[in-house]
């Protein structure tokens, strides 16, 4: 019920937020790839993630979803610390529900984490019909808990598999669908991710493709022509107004991950162009405010990796090369490191951004890929690769997904040692590397995004300046 | 005007104190204004517009209990605000998050007096002041001469009754804020942020039924 004191996991500035304590549960959600047969779910799991205990690693807690074939994407939570902000503060709300999309269903799960937060319950499921019904969406994506309510990114229009994808907005009391956000979209019409500056009132979204260009596989036709997403769009957070639009280039396709300064006075974020159709490098581009413009510039890029042609897949043997295929990048609380995950060459890389205009690669580990270099490639999956990343508050753990989810220890030390790996580039300094293999027991399901308890590096918004 | 019962004045004095230390009324919305631009001045400059707000969020039930009071008897004026009082109570009870929808934190003057009023307004800190503005001493209110209620002396009570809720509010809210700024931090809020949001809701409904029985 209701709370005397702010939820404890709400903190004023990011910077106060990395003192929180460890997690010790981590939430994860798990797509059914038609391994376990195409009559069961998707899920989300529940690990143990702290270090002490006889179930480190282990997934203690799993919630089926109800129907198959959700394809669960970026959940989040219902409240975070964006409830302290002063424009309308509600700062008694607890940080307990997760919302668990589907993009595929475009329903969306609300999961009660509470009373005990290792068996978590569906307690509301938002069917498709009052989605689109009331915001004029479909295939949710992206949670992030506003100042206001609770936001979600949509890829697909009203009706069929087009677009355009936008944002809408729930009521962070009941959850019910309030509708969409935009007042004037201008030119956007493709969606993928959203995040802000809450400081400045701005928005920024991101590209990928409507429900019919990413549904049954990235289709190489419009990959070579250039139609998937290859910009960015800022927007005015109360006017719900199209700003501006950046654009990186037709041949950079798909402009994924936004990861805004968690500083609300700083003006700069990272984002991450998966391939470009020039040398199937990847490639992590800086926004920033200049003189009241947002602009937006190459600030790292990541080449494809040569390789003999009988080690790669049929698609990429033309090529001869691996692309990064930089599929999530994630920013620590103290806007000082990002974290790179490649996908395809399954290279995860730290860089210092302390000047985020000029990257320094401080890190680098090696997690499979399509063609392995060492580490735990298994070289026949394309799936082997580092996928979603997630950091801890306090930016000591770093959280991987990828076949098994992979725990790599005290892979940071802000202020102390920002080498990632070390001699042994496999396991990271200090730790084991987890115990690989977490989730392989599950089989046939393949780990998704990651939510720390308590919140973690993407999952809140602060009002408050470190 | 009479100065001779004290307990409306400070009454009105107690509750825009209240407001002053609520966070969500005001002086957060001012430290986070001066963080933003690392000026203590900025602070100070949030303040008043807040307070304007709020004054004209106050004004606005006072002209309204005054404007009932001419053309209606007192004792519908009674049971028309105790049943405001009762409900609003009962809705907080319900939904004792709800808040305008406000987003923006880039704020010119005249958007604070706005976002003030609007906060005011949904907290009920107008309305509040109902029993409060009854137990007014009544020598200006004609209550048997009914078109004559807005005597001078009235109106003049009626605006002193405003500014001192206004003022304690003013105060208060400029001390904590000052004192967050200079020497607490933000960070006091994750302790310091008691829910009285039921508590609120509570007085609303005795004050109603007071109201209502006295």
């Amino acid at each position: 019920m209701a709370q005397w004191q702010p939820d404890p996991t709400f903190y004023p500035t990011a910077r106060q937020a990395m003192e929180a304590p460890p997690e010790q549960l981590a939430y994860v959600v798990t797509l059914n790839t038609g391994g376990n047969g195409t009559s069961k779910p998707d899920a989300l799991c529940v690990l143990d993630v702290e270090s002490s205990s006889p179930s480190y690693g282990q997934v203690v807690g799993r919630v089926d979803m109800p129907n198959v074939g959700d394809e669960l994407h970026h959940f989040g939570w219902n409240a975070c610390s964006s409830a302290l902000c002063p424009t309308a503060p509600h700062p008694h709300v607890e940080r307990r529900y997760l919302l668990v999309p589907g993009l595929r269903s475009s329903r969306l799960h609300i999961v009660d984490t509470k009373p005990d937060p290792r068996q978590p319950k569906i307690v509301k499921v938002i069917e498709p019909s009052e989605l689109t019904s009331n915001a004029g969406y479909s295939r949710p994506h992206t949670i992030h808990c506003g100042p206001d309510g609770i936001y979600v990114s949509a890829l697909g229009g009203k009706e069929g598999d087009g677009g355009p994808g936008g944002i809408f907005v729930l009521d962070h009391d009941n959850f019910s669908v309030k509708g969409p956000w935009e007042a004037d979209r201008g030119p956007q019409h493709l969606a993928y991710d959203f995040w802000w500056h809450l400081g400045h009132d701005t928005v920024i979204t991101s590209e990928w493709g409507t429900p019919e260009m990413v549904e049954n596989g990235v289709n190489p036709e419009l990959l070579l022509a250039g139609k998937y997403g290859h910009q960015l769009h800022v927007w005015d957070l109360r006017t719900r107004r199209h700003l501006q639009a950046l654009d990186l280039g037709p041949e950079q396709q798909m402009v994924l991950e936004l990861r805004p300064s968690h500083d609300p006075n700083k003006t700069y974020g990272f984002v991450n162009a998966v391939v470009s159709l020039k040398d199937l490098s990847s490639s992590i581009w800086l926004w920033h405010r200049d003189n009241g413009t947002w602009k937006i510039q190459k600030v790292a890029e990541i080449p494809a990796e040569p390789a003999e042609a009988d080690q790669l897949p049929p698609a990429l043997q033309p090529f001869g090369a691996v692309p990064p295929l930089v599929s999530d990048i994630n920013l620590s609380l103290d806007d000082r490191f990002l974290y790179v995950s490649c996908w395809g060459t399954g290279e995860f890389r730290q860089y210092d951004v302390s000047d985020p205009f000029n990257p320094k690669e401080t890190g680098s580990i090696r997690l499979g890929g399509i063609v392995p270099r060492g580490g735990n490639g298994n070289g026949r999956s394309l799936n082997g690769g580092p996928q979603m990343v997630e950091v801890s508050r306090d930016g000591r753990r770093v959280y991987v997904t990828q076949l098994a989810v992979r725990l790599l220890g005290r892979a940071v030390l802000p202020g102390r040692d920002p080498r990632l790996g070390g001699q042994d580039r496999r396991e990271p300094r200090g730790r084991a590397a987890g115990r690989p293999g977490l989730l392989r027991r599950v089989r046939g399901e393949r780990p998704h995004q990651i939510r720390l308890e308590g919140g973690d590096s993407s999952s809140d918004s602060f009002c408050f300046p470190s | 005007m009479s100065l001779a019962d004290p307990w409306p004045w400070l009454a009105l004095a107690v509750l825009g104190a209240y407001h002053g230390v609520n966070p969500a009324m005001g002086w957060l919305f001012a430290v986070a204004l001066g963080l933003q631009e690392r000026r203590r001045a900025a602070v100070l400059q949030a303040l008043v517009p807040i307070a304007l707000g709020h004054e004209a969020s106050i004004a606005v039930v006072v002209l309204l209990v005054r404007g009932i009071e001419l053309v209606a008897a007192p004792e519908t004026l009674r049971l028309v605000g105790a049943g405001a009082l009762i409900l609003f109570g009962l809705f907080k009870f319900a939904r004792p998050r709800s808040h305008p929808r406000w987003v923006g934190m880039k704020v010119t003057s005249r958007d604070l007096v706005l976002w003030s009023f609007l906060m005011s307004s949904a907290h009920g800190a107008g309305l509040m002041l109902f029993p409060v503005l009854r137990r007014l001493p009544e020598e200006g209110h004609g209550h048997d001469l009914p078109g004559l209620a807005l005597s001078g002396a009235s109106v003049v009570q009626d605006v002193a009754a405003v500014l001192v809720h206004t003022l304690a509010m003013l105060v208060v809210m400029g001390a904590v804020a000052v004192l967050v700024y200079d020497r607490l931090g933000v960070g006091v809020l994750r302790r310091a942020w008691v829910n009285l949001d039921l508590l609120w809701a509570a007085a609303f409904v005795t004050a109603g039924a007071i109201t209502l029985f006295t």
